[in-house]
């Protein structure tokens, strides 16, 4: 048990700029937690003696170091404390960055929901409880044991031994038990925390459904009944629990004991036999505090486990300040000296030749034989039923997803060529997943193309029709838009990733469904004006199920479960039987009969 | 907020704890007493050991006297760990309880994650409060009585020493503690925008990576991390520092009461018994202070939770038991010069309408128009500021919400599904409903197929809200659950809303069949809706108007 486990080694390693520090913390504490032990022998020592009424000058050492230990283990305990948590908190720090750094490398993210997100926040401070709560005072209370059984030999071995044996017993056989203990209640616990944190969720946003259906009484009930049994339980594994801490007092009780009886037996001197009785309880304290180590260390590891299975999945350039882009968040000017000169904005050529995408082995491949060739300053529209792999294309020209078989180019060299800082100069835009940061409409503009200027800015925000909001707005571009986008409307959030694209304007635009969220004449509105807002030359895109507005574009693709049905301009496909036409009939009727209705 | 270590809301919310936290401080003045006895038989033990006897009794009832301690520690963290269980399942109840009695309404938007969070892991927090921190608590004044009277028994001048010293713990640490609360305080509201910070961060990865961002921001990262990391350091120095000097003070009270009584026992004033005794018990006065301060701040988390918990569950539920009869959802349903305020908007100004039975009324209008309102209104979500909404003559104000709804099937914009079986979903309203008829309503939405591509059918256990099914299918088994009510009065919020036109086509065929024969109300988003409507209502900013209807087909032509 007192080996470190797998991902323990994982953050140590990381700590090594800071084992010096550590090392000196640890060694504080046990230096601290020695000084509160000699301070009891000491005094126990001075008192006994005084008993027995020698001259004064004896006693004279061992006033001066009473006086010396009381006063400095207050201090060593403040160095300690202080010394610990600046080097941990130095070694969070690089953990964070270099979390931050692993999930940056991946090309394709998987999908996060936002419990996973915080756990991610919660499981790197385990590093800093590992640290803090478990190594430094295991290591400070090993040290202080042997050094105790040490100085308890030179008065009697016999004593000694007996101390030894109630050390070990608090400071080894006590933290297995807790440790197992631990982690048993934790098994027995977990599901039922699980379950009842869902009925939460369900009792809180499931709310209007459950009262408009008339089940909030029984879904009421079925939490209720569950919470019991949580609690029954949580009753039951304290009992059990807590015999630890309960064997602990007694271990250091008995240990006194037993110490005054074998060194009365053996005869030593009175005063030593209180020296050596006061001396192992208070040994015997510092030992259990293993007991609460063991318990931390238990809870910590599956924490732990997750942060180390990101460190071990980081690329071997870990070293988070080489890349050749240090723009701050927003504002700094872009790099410009360093850019690889290979990629400019515009124009580029992409070719997509027999393409073919699988997302899981043994699955339907999402995309199938796909063909198409985008010249700069062409314009594509990608159309078809929802799950048909409209945005399997984005993510394969954004580099997020890899063909399996066919080839995909920019400017004639395979995208892979190209590194994860480069592509997004020349491709890029509005994808599925746009995030809106808890930060300024400017900064998250900014994003797109740090340092444009504030005439560009407001043109990309009014092509995407969100300039008049701004306006209103008390702050205007500073309005802080709230954790994820969370102070504006769907539509607005919309908008402003939109604005952010066009802001960005790569070479080939991506978007993905870029008026989703609209109304069908804003939607037409901000369709049209994002269209002329893209500079002659830039080629796009466009990913969308509705099909108004694309008369104008280039050529029209229809894929239906991954493979090209029609494609054309959007005047042959109105005049050919197939999806597309029977869709535009539909949506051409409905929407016209919409318009025929306002006034 | 709460400053108290111990709210006494506590004893009136959740009196099953009563009993338990009455034991646990008769616990403590138990424990006090094991404290002198174990030190009283140690110092007897020691003293007679100085003359290298062995004193039998003495050794017995130290024994005695540890083994009573040791049940006692057990018994006051069972007890403790009782209370905790038995106070969480209380608020847990109460306030999923408080969902309920206040009706969806009140729990909309941000509450609904912050209760969510609160009922479900926030509340562990007050394992750390009643297991680590409240036991201290009663220790830290049970134990300074007893070993006071102990050594005013055994020796009256060390005793007043420690009386006149010992209150100075509680001040310096007030004194201290404001100082340091303070400066937490402020810490704590910068740190938490930090940690938000990189999470913000780590959410937006994927965006971040689109912009060819993701590396540079790697630094950014780093720097937040390391302003967080300045931050709490300044804070932690502080509370150190207060640690510290709480520490000096105990050890300079000890060494006050120490020294005259080592002169005296050279002096031959004291036996060295006493003189043992008090130096045993005399740093177990200021202990427990100084131990329930410093947990203190580790039952911060415990102390906030409860405080949001007692705070959320305890304000009065609606205005008045409305328990009148209900009205039939078959009659005509009239809104009155209704008009709707919310904290910062008016959702509907002066609504006047009357809703015919048996008519099929499509609602249109830009977002945040007030369309959801209304039908907020007749589901008994949202109660009008001023006005009223009568069916069949009956102010809807006054009739049983509950009875009410029965005549209701509702389809919102984004279903909730439950973490059950997609069979126990689609049954919400109605949990005895025969196979026969579950399958029948599982038909008429559609939704066999979804059924017959998941690996269990029916009996499929869904994710957390719904994980695993599409928004068509979603919103496929919302329609299913309306068919299973069966109810006169439908209402249904954009239906296709997100949808792509092949599961927008088989939803409308669903939904049409689920209109047929009942009153309908239907929040239309897409045109498509609307060509079998027979009314049309525009919503714009609160108002609404009337349109006519133009035949699809002659537009066409």
């Amino acid at each position: 048990m007192i080996a470190a486990t797998r991902p323990e080694r994982a953050v140590l390693r990381l700590a090594r700029p800071y084992l010096n520090r550590l090392l000196g913390a640890g060694l504080l504490a046990a230096v601290t937690e020695f000084a509160g032990l000699a301070l009891m022998a000491t005094a126990t020592w001075l008192l006994m003696s005084a008993a027995g009424r020698p001259p004064l000058d004896r006693l004279t050492v061992a006033i001066v170091a009473v006086r010396a230990l009381a006063v400095s283990r207050g201090v060593f305990r403040y160095t300690e404390r202080l010394a610990g948590h600046d080097a941990v908190l130095r070694l969070v720090t690089d953990v964070r960055t270099r979390v931050f750094a692993a999930l940056a490398a991946r090309r394709a993210p998987e999908q996060r929901t936002g419990d996973a997100l915080s756990r991610l926040v919660s499981d790197v401070e385990a590093v800093q409880d590992l640290l803090l709560r478990v190594l430094v005072p295991a290591s400070a209370a090993a040290l202080v044991s042997v050094v105790a059984v040490g100085a308890a030999a030179l008065i009697s071995p016999a004593a000694a031994g007996t101390l030894a044996v109630g050390l070990l017993v608090a400071g080894v056989a006590l933290p297995a038990l807790a440790t197992a203990l631990t982690r048993r209640a934790a098994a027995e616990v977990a599901p039922l925390r699980g379950a009842l944190a869902a009925d939460a969720v369900d009792l809180t946003h499931g709310a209007a459904d459950l009262a408009a259906f008339g089940a909030t009484g029984s879904a009421l009930a079925a939490a209720g009944q569950r919470t019991a049994r949580l609690a029954r339980l949580e009753r039951r594994l304290a009992a059990t629990g807590f015999a630890v801490d309960a064997a602990g007092v007694l271990v250091a009780g008995l240990s006194a004991a037993a110490v005054v009886f074998v060194a009365l037996a053996r005869d030593v001197d009175g005063v030593l036999v209180g020296v050596l009785a006061v001396g192992t309880l208070a040994a015997v304290e510092v030992a259990l505090a293993l007991v609460g180590a063991a318990r931390q260390r238990t809870q910590l590891s599956a924490g732990l486990t997750r942060v180390a299975a990101l460190l071990d999945a980081a690329p071997t350039d870990t070293t988070p300040t080489a890349g050749p882009t240090e723009a701050t968040a927003a504002g700094a000017a872009p790099g410009g000296e360093e850019t690889p000169a290979a990629v400019s904005t515009a124009p580029h050529h992409v070719r997509f030749s027999d393409v073919t995408v699988r997302y899981r082995e043994g699955a339907a491949p999402a995309l199938v034989g796909f063909d198409l060739d985008l010249p700069a300053g062409r314009r594509v529209a990608v159309v078809g039923p929802s799950g048909a792999g409209k945005s399997t294309i984005a993510a394969v020209l954004t580099g997020s997803v890899r063909p399996e078989a066919g080839r995909v180019t920019l400017d004639g060299r395979d995208l892979s060529a190209y590194s994860a800082q480069e592509l997004p100069r020349a491709v890029g835009g509005l994808l599925a997943e746009a995030y809106v940061f808890h930060a300024s409409v400017r900064d998250n503009l900014l994003l797109g193309r740090a340092g444009a200027s504030d005439d560009e800015v407001a043109a990309a925000t009014a092509a995407a029709g969100l300039l008049d909001w701004v306006r209103e707005q008390p702050d205007g571009w500073d309005t802080v838009v709230g954790e994820e986008g969370g102070q504006l409307s769907g539509g607005q959030r919309q908008r402003l990733a939109l604005a952010r694209a066009l802001l960005a304007a790569p070479g080939v635009l991506v978007l993905d469904e870029p008026t989703e969220g609209l109304d069908p004449a804003a939607a037409d509105a901000v369709l049209a004006s994002t269209l002329a807002a893209t500079p002659p030359g830039h080629s796009v895109l466009l990913i969308s199920h509705r099909l108004s507005g694309l008369a104008g574009l280039d050529e029209i693709v229809v894929l239906d479960a991954g493979r090209v049905v029609q494609r054309g301009r959007h005047a042959d496909l109105v005049a050919t039987p197939g999806w597309y036409r029977d869709q535009w009939r539909l949506q051409e009727a409905a929407e016209r009969g919409y318009f025929a209705l306002t006034p | 907020m709460n400053r108290r270590p111990f709210d006494p809301r506590l004893l009136r919310r959740v009196p099953a704890a009563r009993r338990d936290l009455a034991v646990l401080a008769l616990l403590g003045v138990v424990a006090a007493g094991l404290v002198v006895a174990q030190a009283t038989a140690l110092a007897a033990l020691l003293a007679t050991a100085f003359d290298g006897r062995l004193d039998r009794p003495a050794l017995a009832g130290l024994v005695a006297a540890v083994a009573a301690r040791s049940l006692l520690v057990w018994a006051q963290g069972t007890v403790s760990a009782r209370v905790a269980a038995t106070v969480k399942a209380a608020l847990r109840v109460e306030l999923l309880g408080a969902v309920g009695r206040h009706g969806p309404g009140w729990v909309a938007g941000q509450r609904a994650g912050q209760l969510a969070t609160l009922a479900g892991r926030g509340l562990d927090a007050l394992d750390a409060y009643f297991t680590g921190y409240l036991p201290q608590l009663v220790l830290s004044v049970t134990v300074p009585v007893a070993v006071l009277g102990r050594i005013f028994l055994a020796d009256w001048s060390s005793a007043l020493i420690i009386a006149v010293t010992l209150p100075l713990i509680p001040i310096f640490g007030a004194l201290l503690g404001w100082q340091a609360q303070a400066a937490t305080e402020r810490q704590w509201r910068r740190l938490s925008l930090l940690g938000g910070h990189f999470l913000d961060m780590v959410a937006g990865l994927p965006t971040l990576r689109a912009f060819g961002r993701a590396r540079a921001q790697v630094d950014v990262v780093r720097r937040m991390a390391d302003g967080h990391r300045v931050a709490t350091m300044k804070t932690l120095r502080i509370a150190f520092l207060s640690a510290l000097v709480l520490e000096l003070v105990a050890t300079l009270s000890v060494a006050l009461v120490a020294v005259p009584v080592g002169l005296r026992l050279l002096g031959g004033g004291l036996t060295l018994q006493t003189a043992l005794l008090v130096l045993l018990l005399t740093p177990e006065a200021y202990l427990p202070l100084r131990a329930a301060g410093a947990r203190f701040h580790a039952s911060m988390e415990g102390l906030t939770a409860l405080d949001e918990a007692l705070t959320v569950s305890a304000t009065p539920p609606a205005p008045a038991e409305r328990g009148g009869p209900a009205p039939d959802g078959r009659a005509e349903i009239r809104f009155e010069s209704v008009t709707v305020e919310y904290e910062r908007t008016t959702a509907l100004r002066d609504v006047t309408l009357t809703i015919r039975p048996g008519e099929r009324i499509a609602i249109v209008g830009p977002s945040g128009a007030g369309k959801s309102t209304l039908l907020g209104l007749l589901l008994g979500f949202v109660t009008p500021t001023s006005g009223r909404v009568t069916v069949g003559g009956v102010d809807l104000a006054g009739a049983d919400p509950q009875v009410w709804r029965r005549q209701l099937a509702w389809v919102p914009q984004r279903a909730h599904l439950f973490a059950a079986s997609l069979a126990d979903n689609i049954r919400l309203g109605a949990p005895d409903t025969p196979d026969a008829a579950l399958a029948a309503a599982v038909r008429d939405a559609a939704l066999d197929d979804v059924v017959a591509g998941l690996p269990d059918g029916l009996a499929t256990v869904l994710g957390e809200r719904g994980h695993g099914l599409s928004s068509g299918q979603r919103q496929r088994v919302a329609l299913a659950r309306a068919f299973l009510r069966d109810a006169p009065l439908v209402l249904l919020d954009e239906p296709t809303a997100r949808l792509d036109s092949a599961s927008e086509a088989v939803v409308l065929a669903a939904t049409r069949r689920l209109v047929a024969g009942r009153t309908a109300l239907l929040v239309a988003h897409r045109p498509a809706l609307l060509s079998d409507a027979d009314r049309v209502l525009r919503i714009e900013e609160g108002r609404v108007t009337e349109l006519t209807p133009v035949p699809t087909a002659e537009v066409i032509r």
